[in-house]
């Protein structure tokens, strides 16, 4: 592979492992657990540039950079973390991290059981946005990071971010908070469901110990894939990626693979159903649906997020249907009710949810001006 | 502070704000005014802004800016939640004129206005030799002018009559001079501060 200037290059996974106990919000204990992370850039004396990088519901610890084994696994945010890139790694130490209870390498539903040396399958318990939060504040101990310079994430990773805002508001001078949801719509709901109903209905699902059966309820996987994949595209763009085409160029009257979009959204799915975990996937869609930080305070987010000190830089895309620019503007006016520094753009892009992963101009340059502002507050000299 | 010798309106406007307060400012630009009274008055405010170049702007001004059409109305800020709320040389690009100022008087304490003055003699002067007036402070072409709402001074203080607001200062000028003499003649720009009835 020939040297991008502009990546972190190949970068190595570290594992680290945590034996005090950890209460989740649904009252269950985890003893121990490792968790997966990658960093990149170097933390400074004062360690105050640490930048931490939040996945979404199907990302892991691998943000940016690749492995020199495997020159093809990319890191997910690839495209806006690296030398150069907005969130710029000469300039900050970003720290990427797989949540608890996911698959690639943090403990999770595949891991063994201490109390019965099987996997735990549907025994994991439930996870919540909040444990994530204090799962990844105990990494940042493990790190000597006590206050990072930001938080940042999309969709769901976006959440985190914002959790971590009232969770720890003495610990994140700034969340950047892209495509977000103060809390999930009943359509939000409703979509999970589909896809865990896919999930726990396949014959091999097994009650969530398919592991035992050497098996893995593929179909079930697959079909929870498609069915989110729908709700990361817009219409629109999903009309000019395939249209009506055919890859035959007529009927076939029959119900084998005839719309390109069938094709697309099959092979994303039968991609999908090959690396993530079906577990995996229950959780964090619960997770999703459980994230309502207003709901202890009666509803009004304005009132929830009263702790966050931290700037916002909060963005949204307009064809986003999944976390409209709507949801964005709800946690606008809550930061805006607690007179919060803030900053929010609504990015005129067509691609719907997805958008906060792809490469686009404006977007980027508006991150790459938000994490300027975050390096003069640190006091680093301006970029060249 | 170069951005605020960019308008002659803005020395002005930053006479009126006391220091410490908190200010709206519609049509923000590249936030250079709201940064401006962020350095000489340390105000805390809010720029709101349409055009994704004046958004990235502002972030690069180190401007709180919220991305918004104006039309759409000011509901994501509360009732009462500034002490001023600028709308500098955008009233007369508003469609819904009568709106933007009842919603100025609802979220702001005082609102602060300022718009070029059609009233002013090179404007009529124009209008009678038969052209559309283009000058200094009103500087487009009649076929790729964002202005839909035009007024003179006086118009503007009927309308203030007529919609429940209260005159409290009003500086007038011509070219950053300020005018006293007839000043729906002589003057170029207006500028407003006013409170609700």
């Amino acid at each position: 592979m020939s040297h991008d200037p502009h990546s972190v290059g190949a970068v190595t996974p570290q594992s680290a492992h945590f034996d005090q106990p950890l209460t989740l919000k649904s009252g269950a204990v985890i003893d121990a657990y490792d968790l997966m992370y990658e960093t990149y850039g170097t933390l400074n004396a004062a360690r105050s540039n640490a930048v931490l990088v939040c996945h979404a519901l199907n990302a892991s610890h691998h943000v940016a950079g690749h492995y020199a084994a495997d020159p093809k696994n990319v890191g997910w945010w690839d495209n806006m973390i690296g030398p150069g890139k907005p969130l710029d790694t000469n300039r900050f130490f970003v720290v990427g991290v797989n949540n608890l209870g996911g698959c690639f390498g943090s403990t999770g539903p595949q891991s063994p059981n201490p109390k019965t040396g099987k996997p735990y399958g549907a025994d994991f318990p439930v996870i919540t946005v909040e444990d994530w939060v204090a799962a990844q504040a105990r990494l940042a101990d493990h790190l000597g990071i006590e206050c990072f310079a930001a938080a940042m994430g999309g969709s769901l990773g976006a959440m985190q971010a914002l959790q971590w805002t009232i969770a720890y508001p003495e610990r994140m001078r700034h969340a950047i908070v892209i495509a977000a949801a103060p809390r999930l719509s009943a359509q939000n709901i409703a979509f999970n469901d589909v896809a865990r109903q896919a999930i726990l209905t396949d014959p091999e699902f097994y009650g969530g110990h398919y592991y035992e059966h050497g098996v893995v309820p593929k179909r079930g996987l697959r079909v929870a894939r498609m069915i989110g994949h729908i709700t990361y595209l817009s219409d629109d763009e999903m009309a000019s990626k395939f249209g009506r085409d055919l890859r035959t160029g007529d009927y076939e009257f029959g119900y084998g693979v005839e719309f390109e979009i069938e094709s697309y959204l099959r092979y994303q799915g039968d991609k999908f159903s090959e690396y993530f975990d079906a577990n995996t996937y229950l959780l964090i869609t619960k997770a999703l649906d459980y994230f309502d930080p207003a709901k202890e305070c009666g509803g009004n987010l304005s009132r929830a997020l009263e702790p966050a000190t931290a700037s916002f830089l909060v963005v949204s895309f307009t064809t986003d249907w999944r976390f409209s620019p709507e949801r964005s503007r709800e946690i606008v006016k809550a930061l805006l009710d607690n007179r919060r520094d803030l900053s929010y753009a609504e990015i005129d892009a067509p691609h719907g949810h997805d958008a906060f992963l792809l490469d686009d101009a404006r977007y980027h340059r508006l991150v790459a001006a938000y994490f300027d502002r975050v390096a003069d507050e640190l006091g680093m000299k301006a970029k060249p | 502070m170069t951005g605020a010798t960019k308008r002659s309106d803005f020395a002005a406007i930053a006479a009126w704000v006391q220091p410490g307060t908190r200010v709206l400012d519609l049509g923000c630009g590249d936030g250079s005014l709201l940064r401006f009274l962020a350095e000489e008055r340390g105000i805390a405010g809010y720029g709101v802004e349409i055009d994704d170049r004046n958004v990235l702007a502002c972030v690069k001004n180190g401007v709180n800016v919220i991305q918004r059409d104006l039309e759409a109305g000011l509901s994501v800020f509360e009732s009462e939640s500034f002490d001023y709320v600028i709308l500098s040389q955008t009233l007369q690009a508003m469609k819904n004129t009568e709106t933007i100022v009842r919603e100025m008087l609802r979220v702001g304490r005082e609102g602060i206005v300022s718009f070029p003055n059609f009233g002013y003699w090179q404007h009529r002067l124009q209008v009678l030799l038969g052209r559309m007036p283009v000058s200094r402070d009103l500087p487009f072409q009649w076929f790729d002018t964002p202005n839909v709402h035009l007024c003179t001074i006086d118009d503007f203080e009927m309308f203030c009559r007529q919609h429940g607001a209260r005159i409290l200062e009003r500086i007038v000028l011509n070219e950053r001079e300020p005018v006293t003499v007839l000043p729906n003649l002589l003057g170029s720009i207006a500028v407003y501060r006013f409170e609700r009835i």
